[in-house]
């Protein structure tokens, strides 16, 4: 069976799904349902002491998906450290998607801050999932801090347009010796399809899928999307040439030569 | 007394425990993370401890995100 494996866990989707923005709860659920995901990320934030609202855990069978809490809003790796501590507090597994990202207008992650909190929660006994710019040089340093993923970008946050960091995600997935897992700007199935075409072991997807009017059919065409993708990696896909190599024989053909 | 309840003024009576606290803003403790100046607290502590003058308390929670 072809399975991913992060750590010491075993899932059998290469789709990674993210739960904001979703219009509704059902449309959340409906999308995580029609993925196939077995991994949700979810953000902390404090509560609205004014207006209460119902607990997002209600609606996220946790014997089903396991919860992979981010760090996002955070600026530094304090404040990333800070949030992961919180998360396991909160009960979940000691698993956490990194994310720092002082930029407000592009959300890039910040290197250093990044490797910062790497190299802290690692020796935590945190599984450290790292949103990262696509850079193998960092990419190699995160691994080597003992990180169980590495999660360039494909596009900024929330962006919808694909894999604009084709060229180095390439060389990232060429050196890596932990899963690859291609995270924020996917906005589309062929995108998924393309970064599993390439190798990458799994992708992350959320905002395609809730910025959609039908977000369960999304999920659905995104995990088709993954599948198309991983099963044409694992098959080979053909070299690509400049000249053309016809497909039909060239002889026998109904003209005098 | 005063107290910070999220980065806001709060108004709480000398020696409340953050249960009680936490029941008056109709807050299941179970639901969240809490913490007091900057230190996570435990559910044991969450039940014991009574809050003082000028507490910083985080009441956290998860929501939706990527």
């Amino acid at each position: 069976m072809d399975h991913l494996k992060i750590a010491d866990r075993l899932f059998h989707s290469r789709l990674l799904v993210g739960t904001g923005k979703f219009s509704s709860n059902a449309a959340m659920q409906g999308a995580m349902e029609a993925s196939g995901c077995e991994i949700v990320t979810v953000a902390l934030r404090r509560v609205d002491i004014n207006n209460p609202q119902d607990s997002l855990l209600h609606h996220i069978d946790r014997s089903r998906y396991l919860l992979l809490p981010n760090t996002s809003g955070a600026r530094d790796a304090e404040e990333a450290v800070r949030l992961a501590r919180l998360a396991r507090a909160a009960g979940c597994d000691p698993w956490v998607k990194l994310e720092v990202t002082p930029d407000p207008y592009y959300l890039l992650p910040d290197p250093v801050e990044t490797l910062k909190a790497a190299i802290i929660l690692v020796k935590e006994g945190f599984q450290v999932l790292p949103y990262m710019p696509a850079d193998p040089v960092l990419a190699r340093h995160l691994e080597e801090a003992g990180t169980v993923t590495l999660m360039p970008l494909g596009a900024p946050i929330g962006t919808n347009r694909g894999l604009r960091t084709r060229d180095l995600i390439a060389i990232i997935i060429e050196q890596a010796g932990i899963p690859v897992v291609v995270d924020a700007g996917l906005g589309a199935p062929s995108h998924a399809a393309e970064a599993m075409e390439m190798g990458a072991d799994a992708v992350l997807v959320n905002t395609a899928l809730a910025d959609t009017p039908d977000p369960a059919r999304m999920a659905r065409a995104f995990k088709l999307g993954v599948e198309a993708g991983r099963m044409a990696y694992l098959a080979g896909l053909g070299p690509q040439r400049i000249k053309a190599e016809a497909s039909s024989p060239l002889t026998g053909f109904l003209r005098e030569e | 007394m005063k107290i910070i309840v999220n980065g806001q003024p709060q108004q709480a009576e000398k020696n409340t425990s953050i249960v009680a606290l936490l029941q008056t803003l109709s807050l299941n403790p179970r639901q969240l993370v809490i913490e007091l100046n900057r230190q996570i607290l435990t559910s044991e502590e969450i039940a014991n401890i009574k809050l003082q003058a000028d507490d910083q308390l985080e009441i956290i929670h998860f929501v939706g995100g990527g």
